[in-house]
């Protein structure tokens, strides 16, 4: 639900979908004004437990029990408790109620930290203005409408517009650290109306309602409105934005404190709106376990089916059905024909239900997340400035990892350091009018900026000023461009100095301050692609200066050299720089007023305001390439990838910086659809015709890559009515990008990135998408690829909060695909497939055995080995084995990148692989059986003529099917530490102990004498112990050779690097 | 300060640098290459075909000498017992003629084909109780004892319990055997030891009689199962402790069999059986026709492998050349490759 309401959020910008009316300090308007509709609101509380006490119990069941499996299990239990079933409930009961617990008891565990933890912000203390006094209170008693004072390096106890702060420009300063990991002090302002109010009294005093929309979950936008009341005033309505808004969880620092009113409490904070959960994604692996699950379902129903019809065509006969020596009751006699069908085969099902692998989801579920702490562990993607290593929020696709085939990366802060540089500016001007206009082109980019002034806090910050003679400060921005420019100005004399009563004081090349009055700050944001500010100089004149992304400040600018700067733009672009351009315009006092009471109106409608702006400048910041990506990129390419760079900036910058990191190689010819919004749409379909063309006339096709914009990306991707005919452009496309090696898109809106994502995903052969970012603006294709990654970078925490695993810096994406991705998946498949195995060889032979027992549903093994064999018996060494085996070192794995493709494609858990490894357990399970079978054929076995029974029997099979299962994943395992060694002889050893107790020992129950001594007198016996050895040679013997003949007639890259 | 701040948090940070968490523990790696397979393959070849030659031949020296005495056929000598109607304590005697020593011990087996014992409704048909000499299980309480898998063996009609209930104790093999040799037309009987037929923890341990002495005052107010025609206690009129549920013929029946066709061991011939005419004196009273089974009589002597059984010895060697011959199809395949190093 989350992510749709992000979704609709983002393509229908600016909605209102319904708003509410916040009457401040609960008083009501002056009669009249306007009804006063009093509105329930959620209290403060925030409830991210899922359970409490009463209902823990039997909402954990409900959550448990719809898993497939587990429902499964459940119903089987179910089963043999109700009908006589041959073997006893306890078998599927016990392992169920074992993962059933396990299972609780660790969400039980998470829930009660959650409570605790929300206890503890509950009952937080919170200063509540009422009556004109400051009354402590609990924060969850907190109502919208409150007025709330907060105290400096104290948290928002809720979502709060600020009314007026003890800073006398009514600012505030806030780290929303715990929101979105930016540690940057952001500037918060109270409406100009509000910020007198200094006490509690006079915030008493504040007559006002708020109308702002319902609550949603982005934590940047707000939009709202403030209506004050005056004494038989008409109303003062002033607009609200995210600037005035306040979150819960941020921290007010440098303010003493502040008065702000509840608007959101509870959970409609935006906080907590954000802290639902996101969708979960599934592995390749998880879908083709699910397969197989199905398959084995469809085996497990047929051999009852199988089992039932032979029973009643072998019970045709009476003497058969019913022989003097085993006469049934009456009751059974009376029972009715479907009845008796219906109970037969469930016996059947439930005495072959164990060929479903009870614990494997517990396995596959502890292997993820045991196996990602090593992910977490890696000391080689710890990275020394940031000082953390890589991150793990979701342990689901750890083996994901190892089959990607696209990966989109975001250009800035991911491939490149996003550590900028202020290089050059350009000015193209007649030397008459130079020095006017350099002047204004340095306050410029002096005033167009979102930039604040860290002030001298500590002692130690106001010594250091006091040495360097001049006040010191630190920049503070979201974007590093903006830092890099300002400071760049500082080093050409202007130093921009703070921000103080809505002034911009600038200390200019000749020492003097000039202040700037800042009308209208209108921020960046990706859609428009530039910021513009409104000042008033100390001289009255207003200006509006506007900085942003070429394309976005060329068509609006109407007088000026134009074409010179922009060839100067692209020049600089093509080696590999970051371009900005500025604009200004000078606005007459009535433009001013106009622009003003649109802004006031309603902040919405802002694109139309910055045009006809005089005058283009170029500033050139140098952008730098992170260390190793141009050999991640290689590697990447060299295991079988297809990079493709999903980009904001332009094709010069863009294609400069894949051509540094080696996503285009010099040789690399390269396609380029560009500026589509000049053409018409037949246009681009012949161009995309004629370059699937070439492409496939090329047969050889050296290396192609692509670059193409976001416009004409939006015409391809749009559906056209009008070229139905033409067929559809997606088609092709998608064509064009398969045949390309390296594909480049630029100027891309975030949205667009996730839709290509969504391209790609959605192709024919549905590959495994990876998306890498470090921004805001990478968050949707994150969440969109199958495999999000964040990178750990400057631009907040955004990507890396909502990615599936975060890194901190891009090469480190080598190690976690190719060496990780590698390792987990070779180790997950071989989980499942061994899973799979195990199970066949463990209940075919209690199939077989129905064909000598006249299908009379008698178990072979007993109900202890029934029990035990998934749960204890066999589950340690293969979960052991999916957490530490090592096909190839991991040197090899990164020196050799083409070693991913072998496992490309889920190439282990393919139809042809899953069934090599049934056959291999049918097979086995064939000689388990028939091996004893011919072995306890009419004679004895011990030196002293006794005969054994059934039991014996079915321990012979189950010890040989033991020892074979277990040396089936020996051989398998390549990589035998001492952990291997322990558990795989260890397993073994308990079984023998286990056996040799159960047998041993006379058991309070006398339903288990079955068994008693049985172990023991089969191993008293020459024979038994020269059939286990030959059974279990022979069951091992088609696998060996397989092995050695695969290695020596088709040697894979794999073994030849071992 | 500061930066020393900064190095302490990073040390917490950063993870532990031990061979484990880094994936690194020291490990032996072994390949299945053609160094170690074949003569590894070579070995475990000799090995199999030496165990399987032995086995063959130590199998092929041991007799087995078996008899179906069902009476199917006319000419069969049990051909008048067979006929259900007029079994009652029928007798019939089988003639049989040894032209050499049989060695001993020689066990003395009887065989049943065509019988599921391993039916599942029939092998839980007991209890367990009752069997561990648990006087509170020789009464009749309507629903709880004796156990309800006894049914339809649990009680008779008058509500009186059945010891031991149950099919399996109730359907217990009845025939019995007296083996004479026939030494100048004088019949000599031939000693039959009944004692360690079964299992020594059965006898010991698992079943116990209820110590009540004698023991028939144990049975008072029970019935006997209704196909036998002796109660519990006196199933060995011979010897006193081989009586009730200890009796080793009837710890040999309840001794599920593993398959439908199966052989139990009825007594055994310590001395051997010296070359001559022997006569099987049978009193037939278990009916199998019914059911198109068989009933066999079989003598036979073991080694330390147990009785005749060439399976596992064929096994051996078929498994054993089977592995040369795969270690030379490996050298042939190695020396192949070897040779035309240009093949990819």
């Amino acid at each position: 639900l989350y992510r749709r309401t992000q979704k609709m959020f983002c393509v229908g910008e600016e909605s209102w979908v319904d708003s509410r009316t916040v009457y401040i300090g609960h008083k009501e308007p002056p009669p009249g004004a306007e009804a006063y509709i009093p509105q329930r609101y959620p209290d403060n509380r925030i409830v991210s437990s899922k359970y409490t006490f009463w209902n823990f119990i039997p909402k954990n069941l409900f959550e448990q029990f719809r898993r497939i499996a587990n429902f499964y299990f459940l119903v089987i239990f179910l089963v043999q408790l109700i009908i006589d079933t041959p073997t006893s409930p306890v078998t599927s009961g016990l392992p169920l109620f074992f993962v059933i617990t396990v299972t609780a008891i660790k969400q039980g565990y998470e829930d009660w930290l959650r409570h605790k933890a929300d206890c503890s912000i509950n009952e937080c203390p919170v200063d509540v203005v009422q009556q004109g006094k400051v009354v402590r209170t609990q924060s969850h008693k907190l109502r919208v409408g409150d007025v709330v004072m907060v105290r400096e390096d104290e948290t928002f106890p809720c979502d709060l517009i600020l009314l007026s702060s003890s800073r006398h420009d009514g600012t505030c300063y806030v780290t929303t650290t715990s929101l979105d990991g930016e540690s940057s002090h952001k500037t918060y302002y109270a409406v100009p109306d509000t910020m007198a109010f200094t006490t509690e009294q006079e915030v008493d005093s504040l007559h006002a309602t708020i109308e702002c929309e319902q609550p949603q979950p982005d934590l940047y936008k707000f939009v709202g409105r403030i209506n004050i009341y005056k004494d038989k005033e008409e109303p003062v309505a002033r607009p609200l934005g995210a600037e005035n808004l306040l979150l819960r969880g941020a921290t007010l620092k440098n303010t003493q404190h502040i008065y702000a009113v509840a608007i959101y409490t509870g959970m409609e904070t935006k906080m907590a709106l954000n802290y639902q959960s996101k969708s979960q994604k599934r592995s390749a692996v998880e879908k083709s376990m699910n397969a197989f699950l199905i398959v084995y379902l469809c085996i497990l129903i047929s051999k009852a089916v199988i089992n039932t019809v032979l029973k009643y065509a072998w019970q045709w006969s009476p003497d058969r059905d019913e022989p003097w020596y085993n006469h049934r009751t009456e009751h059974e006699r009376q029972r009715h024909v479907v009845c008796l069908f219906i109970h037969r085969f469930l016996a059947f099902m439930v005495l072959f239900n164990y060929i479903i692998p009870v614990s494997m989801y517990v396995t596959v579920e502890m292997q993820k997340f045991l196996g990602s702490y090593f992910i977490t562990w890696d000391e080689d993607m710890f990275d020394e400035e940031l000082g953390e290593g890589a991150q793990v929020n979701t342990s689901d696709l750890n083996e994901e990892l190892g089959q990607v085939e696209y990966v989109f990366t975001d250009k800035t802060g991911t491939l490149t350091e996003n550590n900028m540089e202020f290089i050059e500016c350009y000015r193209k001007e007649r030397s008459a009018q130079l020095k006017e206009h350099e002047d204004l082109f340095f306050r410029a980019l002096c005033l167009c900026h979102t930039v604040q002034v860290k002030e001298e806090e500590t002692v130690d910050g106001i010594k250091r000023g006091i040495h360097q003679g001049r006040p010191t400060s630190f920049y503070i921005s979201s974007s590093p461009d903006e830092v890099a420019l300002v400071e760049g100005m500082k080093k050409l004399g202007y130093t921009y100095l703070r921000l103080r009563d809505n002034h911009m004081e600038i200390l200019n090349k000749d020492d003097e301050i000039e202040r700037f009055e800042l009308l209208h700050v209108l921020n960046f944001d990706s859609v428009r692609r530039r910021m513009s500010v409104i000042v008033r100089s100390s001289s009255g004149e207003c200006l509006l200066f506007c900085k942003g992304a070429d394309s976005s400040i060329f068509p609006r600018v109407v007088s000026g050299k134009v074409e010179q700067v922009k060839a100067r733009v692209e020049q600089n672009a093509v080696e590999g720089l970051r371009t900005l351009c500025v604009a200004y315009k000078s606005l007459t006092e009535a433009d001013y007023q106009e622009a003003c009471f649109h802004l006031t109106e309603a902040k919405l409608a802002l694109q139309d305001r910055e045009q006809r702006l005089a005058q283009a400048y170029d500033i050139i910041e140098r952008d730098w390439l992170q260390e190793k990506a141009a050999d991640t990129i290689e590697s990447l390419h060299k295991a079988g990838m297809k990079v493709w760079v999903l980009t904001g900036d332009k094709m010069e910058t863009a294609a400069a910086t894949c051509y540094a990191s080696k996503l285009f190689r010099r040789t690399l010819y390269l396609w380029v659809c560009y500026s589509a919004n000049t053409r018409p749409h037949n246009h681009i379909y012949t161009l995309l015709h004629l370059v699937l063309h070439r492409c496939s006339l090329s047969v050889d096709c050296l290396d192609f890559g692509l670059i193409i914009d976001g416009a004409t990306l939006s015409a391809v991707l749009k559906p056209n009515p009008e070229s139905a005919g033409h067929g559809n452009y997606r088609e092709i496309f998608l064509e064009i990008c398969r045949n390309c090696s390296a594909v480049l898109c630029c100027r891309m809106a975030p949205l667009q990135k996730a839709q290509i994502v969504k391209l790609i995903k959605a192709s024919k052969e549905h590959p495994i998408t990876l998306a890498i970012g470090d921004g805001a603006n990478d968050v949707s294709m994150i969440q969109e690829a199958h495999v999000g990654i964040g990178v750990m970078g400057k631009e907040g925490r955004q990507a890396a909060r909502n990615s599936d695993y975060a890194i901190p810096k891009f090469k480190h994406l080598k190690k976690i695909l190719l060496v990780h991705g590698h390792y987990y998946y070779i180790r997950i498949a071989e989980l499942v497939q061994y899973f799979f195995y195990k199970n066949v060889c463990f209940i075919f032979p209690q199939f077989l055995y129905q064909f000598f027992c006249g299908f009379s549903q008698q178990p072979l093994y007993d109900t202890a080995y029934l029990t035990l064999y998934n749960i204890s018996f066999t589950s340690l060494p293969i979960l052991l084995y999916s957490l530490v085996e090592q096909h190839v070192s991991v040197e090899t794995l990164k020196r050799e990148p083409s070693l991913y493709r072998d496992i490309a494609k889920n190439s282990l858990l393919r139809w042809p692989v899953f069934l090599y490894w049934t056959c291999l357990g049918v097979f086995d399970a064939v000689i388990f059986f028939f091996g004893a079978y011919f072995l306890f054929d009419n004679t004895t076995f011990t030196s002293n003529g006794q005969m054994f029974g059934n039991w014996t029997f079915g321990t012979l099979v189950f010890t040989v099917l033991v020892f074979t299962v277990t040396l089936k994943l020996a051989l398998d395992t390549h990589h035998w530490t001492w952990i291997n060694h322990f558990v795989i002889w260890g397993s073994l050893l308990f079984y023998v102990i286990f056996s040799l107790l159960w047998g041993g020992i006379i058991w309070y129950n006398f339903c288990l004498l079955q068994m008693y001594y049985v172990f023991m007198q089969m191993l008293s016996s020459g024979p038994a112990w020269l059939s286990i050895i030959l059974l279990i040679t022979v069951s091992l013997l088609p696998d060996v050779i397989k092995k050695v003949l695969c290695r020596a007639i088709c040697p894979t890259r794999l073994s030849a690097h071992r | 300060m500061d930066s020393n701040y900064i190095e302490n948090q990073e040390v917490e940070n950063r993870p532990d640098n031990t061979a484990f968490t880094q994936q690194r523990l020291p490990a032996w790696q072994p390949i299945l290459s053609a160094g170690i397979v074949i003569p590894l393959f070579v070995l475990v070849g000799l090995a199999f075909i030496g165990i399987g030659v032995a086995l063959f031949v130590t199998s092929r020296n041991l007799h087995v000498l078996e008899m179906d005495y069902t009476g199917v056929e006319k000419t069969s000598p049990c051909f008048s017992c067979s006929d259900p109607i007029k079994q009652k304590n029928c007798k019939c005697s089988l003639s049989f003629e040894l032209d050499k020593l049989f060695e001993g011990p020689v066990f003395f087996y009887y065989g049943l084909t065509n019988y599921f014992q391993n039916q599942r409704a029939y092998g839980v048909s007991k209890d367990y109780n009752q069997l561990s000499g648990d006087l509170d299980y020789f009464t009749f309480f309507f629903s709880i004892v004796p156990d309800s898998t006894c049914k339809p063996y649990r009680y008779d009609v008058n509500n009186k319990p059945i010891v031991p209930c149950g099919s399996l104790a109730n359907s217990m093999f009845n025939d019995t055997f007296n083996l004479y040799q026939m030494k100048n037309g004088v019949k000599e009987e031939v000693p039959l030891d009944g004692k360690g037929i079964s299992w020594w923890t059965d006898y010991n341990i698992k079943y116990r009689n209820p110590s009540v002495n004698p023991l028939r005052n144990a049975f008072n107010g029970t019935v006997k199962p209704l196909y036998w025609s002796k109660p519990a206690y006196e199933l060995d009129p011979t010897d006193t402790a081989n009586n009730g549920f200890i009796n080793q013929d009837f710890l040999v029946w309840m001794r599920r069999s593993a398959l439908p066709n199966f052989r139990k061991l009825y007594r055994r011939i310590t001395d051997g059986l010296p070359a001559g005419n022997y006569s099987l004196e049978i009193s037939y009273n278990y009916p199998v026709i019914a059911f198109d089974g068989k009933k066999k009589v079989a003598f036979s002597n073991v080694s330390w492998m147990g009785g005749k059984n060439e399976f596992l010895g064929i096994a051996y060697l078929v498994i054993g050349s089977l592995c040369l011959v795969m270690s030379v199809v490996m050298l042939i395949i190695y020396h192949w490759r070897n040779s035309s190093p240009d093949a990819n």
